[in-house]
């Protein structure tokens, strides 16, 4: 395709280094506003209808990032129509992945907490505390540590 | 042959270029759409488990120390918020990069590229680090020295995702500054000067966002929520 690198030049409308820093600027504001809602959940309750919103709104801020980083970075906004459909289109999909899974696994949790007295029950055993947890785990069988060894994973 | 003229519906028959970028880079995006169903399979299938389980670890507990700090240090999101914008950082380098390639400024891409690699090794020693760190607390696959949120005994799952998840985008990131030591090599033999353009920067440039996007991602789901 000899023609091709010649029609890649003229194609790039935005860009430019005023818009690289601009986006920079943005991503790292949405980054310093992630964290602080990350540092801002640690103090509320678990399940808490405050923590649920915090995680939803740091969801919407992870959503505009990537928007940021695909959009300029990769530069897909100044492409033609056609070639954003054809990348964006497909990962519709993942909508209804999410919601898919998602609802799945918490059914799957229900049914159990329902009808599966067992699968209660342990989920109920408290954790030994943790000067004892890194000696020993009797919780569950997996082989422990030794720290004085070195890491060797294939010792597992 | 129709008498019409030039219109949206002639895009495709032929002598043009519909989506008007070249071959490669494409092909480029459509290697990206299928990684990008790789890594959503994965977070998808730790949000499922992590759905249908009771109990969960906190990762602000597990997650909390840094590098040179005593021992017992309390800092969550510190040690990983550095990780964050090194890749941040090291995507803008890029970015300017592939813009200098564009304007064919040999010297600018050579810098930039360096400072992307330089980005993307400083992101592995991190990882490398924090790996090494939670292996010595007693956390692997098939390994998971730290109880639920709510003082529950938990499962393995925890650690199973988190070294496979961020081991998978290790991985990428690694041959992501593979590609980038290439691409220097090349720029620095001045093969994209006898060439005439520099693209192919741009691809390697669109794999290393990508793999800066992955980690907004992976980031969200480990560490913050």
């Amino acid at each position: 395709m000899e023609h091709t690198h010649t029609t890649t030049h003229d194609e790039h409308a935005g860009g430019g280094v005023k818009e690289i820093v601009k986006v920079t600027i943005i991503l790292s504001v949405l980054t310093v506003v992630e964290l602080v809602l990350g540092f801002w959940m640690m103090g509320m309750p678990l399940e808490s209808t405050m923590r649920m919103a915090v995680k939803g709104a740091i969801i919407i801020l992870m959503m505009a990032k990537a928007f940021y980083i695909v959009g300029y970075f990769m530069h897909l906004k100044h492409e033609i129509r056609n070639l954003i459909m054809t990348i964006v289109v497909p990962l519709a999909l993942f909508v209804w992945f999410i919601i898919a899974f998602l609802y799945d696994g918490n059914s799957f949790r229900n049914l159990r907490n329902t009808y599966d007295p067992y699968f209660k029950e342990q989920s109920t055993i408290k954790a030994e505390k943790k000067e004892e947890t890194k000696h020993g785990d009797a919780t569950h069988e997996a082989p422990k540590h030794d720290e004085a060894k070195p890491a060797d994973p294939k010792a597992h | 042959m129709a008498s019409t003229t030039v219109t949206p519906t002639k895009l495709w028959s032929g002598g043009k270029s519909p989506f008007n970028v070249e071959y490669g880079k494409l092909m480029m995006w459509y290697f990206l759409m299928s990684d990008a169903f790789t890594f959503g399979a994965f977070l998808i299938s730790y949000g499922t488990i992590r759905f249908s389980t009771n109990g969960w670890p906190d990762p602000n507990l597990v997650f909390k120390s840094f590098p040179f700090a005593p021992h017992g240090v309390n800092a969550p999101l510190v040690f990983v918020s550095i990780m964050t914008f090194i890749l941040i950082i090291s995507s803008v380098t890029m970015v300017l990069a592939v813009h200098a390639g564009h304007n064919m400024d040999k010297k600018k891409v050579v810098k930039n590229l360096i400072w992307t690699i330089i980005g993307g090794l400083a992101f592995l020693g991190c990882q490398a680090w924090e790996w090494t760190h939670l292996y010595h607390e007693g956390a692997w696959w098939g390994s998971n020295p730290f109880p639920n949120a709510d003082g529950t005994a938990s499962s393995t799952n925890f650690t199973n995702y988190f070294f496979t998840i961020t081991g998978f985008h290790g991985f990428h990131v690694f041959s992501g500054v593979i590609i980038n030591i290439i691409m220097l090599i090349m720029t620095l033999m001045d093969k994209f000067e006898q060439r005439g353009h520099y693209l192919m920067i741009e691809k390697a440039g669109l794999y290393w966002h990508f793999v800066d996007l992955v980690w907004v991602f992976v980031f969200t789901c480990f560490y913050l929520i």
